[in-house]
């Protein structure tokens, strides 16, 4: 039994981390969905995590606990700075902001000398592994488990509903916006920390335009009515190229005709079970 | 060596504006944030350049294709955002939506025309250039400055001293009641997507005969641009996109000029940025808001 | 004597041209129900906006016991203790109805991101009084049946009064209700009387915008009238229906309708 699983980690290696860090990607959209924005930069939110994770490890051999901390806490960096000035206007801003911060950090990537340049980083030895990545998908998906059955997970759901009831009812918009974008930026930042130390090479290229949207037909494919739905959407959408190869070469046009049809057809996405907002049971008290 | 700078500047400037100059119209009066609005611009090019490669000459090229992509913009928004509009969806699902098909649209076009770079064929436009005190500027150059002018004034003046203007207004202002008003909603809706959408397929044109090549990605870079274009001048500002457009040419063209042209594709994004910290309602200041 | 519990002084927006309201300033006094009234398009709502932060006041300033607010945002002033339901309802329509009022409570709740991530014993304690006291409210209005039904799917009556729970559910200083009985049947109207008969009696301090004139007169103590965004008067209910003004105000408005009838 145990040689079956070492013989099917062998093959299937690379396909069970992408589906950890995609799942992680996905509750990376996730949470910022649930407040009713959407960010275009959780690739860049990623690639920012890898690469300051790789540059620690292949220039500084620092320990990859620290790596990981410094892949979450940059790119909260970053998305204070996109979205400090932008989550008190319009949704329209903070969407065009992230897609601006992917642009100059792919430029940045590309053009500076100790990234690599439109090469990449390669070499980064191996670090963590299944471990690493399960165990922060677990844990980030009783996080939100447990935020949603809360005051916390109301109030993120009534601003995603009708933001002026809401704010009405004394719900801090800009400072649960602004919290659900840096959490989201950790997430992304991990996971692409975590991608970076088993696939031992990264490039610009990795982290675009078209890595944003996958991510976000993650979570519109799988459905926001609990942060199962997301991952649900990752797991499909990332075995989905491996069971029907052909479907491999189209997977942009999959990934963009999925968010058409989620959006329009299906705005629940495929898990439309919603969870519970309550930290009781409903039952009414004696 | 300045001035050459600087009239380059102004001829990537008016690209800027004239590709912005839809996208704004669009935000403008329908509300949304319509991504796929880049994808008209590459349908533009590969039309006049399908209708030149079969023997058109460019002044019959240039206006069909403009009209048949403001045709495809009409399509595009009756099957994606009408629906959205009818069903009142928040304003991000429009986004989500357009996000999507561009992705979809890019891809198919991609698979069917490959990425293989393509060029006008030759003596499809005059290639002299005039040549004025030591600075040059070409045929197609002149005409990308003189159609972002044109096209500003005409747009500007059909808002503001038209009945047109007055029922795209309020059409902007208020679409709940615009059609209580005597405006055809509607009609309304297509005639815009019919106008940005052969704009967008016009500076197609023009921008594919300026650098002569042609790929079905180009309104994707574009569009890139066009976001810090649009939010430097104002969401739905159609003077902003104008001034804005001739900012970041300008300065994108001093940068490669005076830094290395590696670094002038972020000159946009950094200026967006700046603009969101310091005045997020851009140069001239109208922020697109949401009504209690 | 004690700050009213609200106080307008000079209070004036302009959206454009047109001033929606104009100059305006009284004062609630603590427990009263105050009636704001006038015809369609006097300001009454934009009031309301203006009060709870969803507008912001050209000039002029608001005062809820006696402290400046206008400065705030929304999400401030309902913390100082102001609630208010909406003209054209806003309902979370997913979340339950017991849901729903939870929402209503959160500016009261006190729930740290820590004690929610690991279930603390506070944690568990405050939600569940936040659900005793959501079941108290909804017993109170009348919607105890449907504890568990989708907010969004209730029928138009009683999402109103849901949304009423939902406002008294931080237990504000100050309630504003914007046209509460507008779309009730005559027995939802009789049903939603009692219940703000109920609430005054508990001492809830109101300012009540309403069509239903029999309704207004029954309820408030005081009444301001709008016309154009311009107070056009105050007083007691007999006093305010006797008022010239403001019958004439309303015939005005009246009469211009029957005049676009037609047409
Ligand atoms: N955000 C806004 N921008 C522009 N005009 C507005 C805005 N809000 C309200 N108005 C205008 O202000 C005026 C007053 O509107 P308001 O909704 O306050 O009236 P009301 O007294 O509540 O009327 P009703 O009895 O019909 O509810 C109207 O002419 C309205 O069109
Ligand atoms: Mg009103």
């Amino acid at each position: 039994m145990a040689e079956f699983l070492d013989d099917f980690l062998f093959t299937y290696q690379n396909l069970v981390y992408s589906l950890g860090v995609n799942g992680l990607l996905a509750l990376s959209i996730y949470v910022v969905l649930a407040v009713g924005q959407l960010s275009i930069g959780q690739a860049a939110f990623m690639g920012l995590g890898a690469y300051v994770s790789a540059l620690l490890t292949v220039k500084l051999g620092v320990a990859f606990p620290l790596v990981l901390l410094a892949a979450m806490i940059t790119p909260a960096l970053a998305a204070l700075v996109v979205g400090a000035p932008t989550l008190r206007l319009s949704g329209v801003y903070l969407a065009l902001a992230t897609i601006g911060l992917g642009e100059v950090q792919r430029i940045v990537f590309i053009n500076a000398e100790f990234t690599g340049g439109a090469l990449g980083l390669s070499g980064i030895p191996t670090r963590g592994g299944l471990i690493s990545i399960y165990g922060s998908l677990a844990l980030a998906l009783v996080a939100f488990v447990c935020v949603a059955r809360s005051k916390i997970g109301r109030a993120m759901e009534a601003m995603r509903e009708d933001e002026l009831a809401a704010g009405a009812l004394g719900v801090d918009l800009p400072a649960y916006k602004l919290g659900a974008l840096v959490v989201s930026a950790m997430l992304a930042g991990l996971a692409g920390a975590l991608n970076a130390h088993v696939s031992s090479f990264i490039s610009p290229n990795d982290y675009g335009f078209d890595a944003a949207v996958t991510i976000l037909s993650f979570a519109l494919l799988g459905g926001i009515g609990s942060p199962f739905g997301p991952v649900l959407g990752a797991f499909i959408l990332t075995l989905l190229p491996e069971v029907l190869r052909p479907l491999a070469d189209y997977k942009t046009v999959v990934n963009g005709a999925i968010i058409v049809v989620a959006v329009i057809f299906m705005p629940r996405g495929l898990l439309a079970w919603r969870m519970g907002r309550a930290g009781a049971a409903f039952r009414r008290p004696k | 060596m300045l001035a050459q700078q600087l009239v380059n500047g102004l001829v990537v400037g008016s690209t800027y504006a004239l590709f912005a100059l839809g996208f704004t119209l669009m935000f403008g009066v329908l509300g949304v944030v319509n991504l796929t609005y880049g994808f008209y611009f590459s349908v533009g090019a590969f039309l006049a350049l399908f209708a030149t490669q079969h023997g058109a000459s460019i002044w019959i090229a240039l206006p069909l294709a403009a009209l048949l992509s403001g045709c495809v913009a009409v399509v595009i928004d009756a099957a994606l955002l009408t629906p959205l509009r009818r069903a009142k969806a928040p304003e991000l699902a429009s986004l989500m939506v357009t996000l999507g098909a561009t992705m979809l649209l890019y891809s198919l076009a991609n698979a069917a025309l490959s990425t293989d770079i393509r060029r006008f064929p030759p003596g499809v436009i005059d290639a002299t250039a005039i040549e004025v005190a030591g600075i040059r500027i070409s045929m197609t150059q002149g005409l990308i400055i003189a159609a972002a002018g044109v096209m500003v004034s005409a747009l500007l003046w059909v808002m503001n001293a038209t009945r047109l203007g007055l029922g795209l207004r309020a059409l902007a202002e208020r679409p709940d009641v615009a059609g209580l008003m005597g405006v055809n909603a509607g009609a309304l809706v297509r005639l815009v997507s019919l106008l940005s959408g052969a704009l967008a397929g016009a500076s197609g044109v023009l921008i594919g005969l300026n650098y002569n090549a042609i790929q079905p990605y180009m309104g994707e870079v574009m569009m890139l641009k066009g976001f810090a274009v649009i939010i430097l001048g104002g969401l739905g500002d159609i003077r902003g996109a104008l001034v804005a457009g001739l900012v970041v040419g300008m300065l994108e063209t001093l940068t490669a000029g005076y830094v290395a042209s590696s670094w002038k594709d972020a000159v946009g994004f950094v200026l967006l940025v700046l603009t969101l910290w310091i005045r997020p309602s851009g140069l001239f200041g109208r922020l697109a808001v949401k009504r209690a | 004597m004690s700050a009213p519990s609200l106080e307008i002084a000079q209070l004036t927006v302009r959206f454009g041209g047109l001033a929606a309201v104009d100059d305006v300033s009284f004062a609630v006094a603590p427990g009263r129900v105050h009636g704001l009234i006038g015809p369609n398009g006097a300001g009454k709502t934009t009031l309301f906006n203006l009060v709870c932060g969803l507008v912001a006041p050209t000039s002029g300033a608001i005062r809820l016991d006696g402290q400046r607010i206008d400065a705030l945002p929304s999400w401030g002033r309902s913390k100082l203790g102001l609630a208010r339901t909406f003209q054209n309802i806003r309902m979370f329509n997913d979340m339950s109805v017991l849901e729903t009022v939870m929402t209503g409570m959160h500016a009261g709740l006190a729930e740290s991101l820590p004690a929610v991530l690991l279930r603390l014993p506070s944690f568990r304690r405050a939600e569940r009084a936040a659900l005793e006291k959501a079941w108290e409210l909804i017993d109170f209005v009348g919607l105890a049946d449907a504890a568990q039904r989708r907010s969004g799917d209730l029928p138009y009556g009683d999402q109103r009064r849901l949304e009423i729970a939902r406002a008294l559910a931080c237990e504000p200083r100050l309630l504003l209700l914007d046209e509460p009985a507008a779309g009730m049947n005559p027995s939802e109207t009789h049903a939603l009387e009692e219940l703000l008969e109920r609430l005054k009696g508990r001492g809830v301090t109101m300012l009540l915008v309403e069509h239903d004139m029999h309704f207004v007169m029954r309820l408030c103590d005081e009444i301001t009238v709008l016309n154009f965004g311009r107070k056009i008067a105050q007083g007691a209910p007999v006093d305010v229906r006797a008022d010239p003004a403001v019958v004439e105000a309303y015939l005005g408005a009246k009469v211009a309708r029957s005049l676009e009838a037609p047409r």
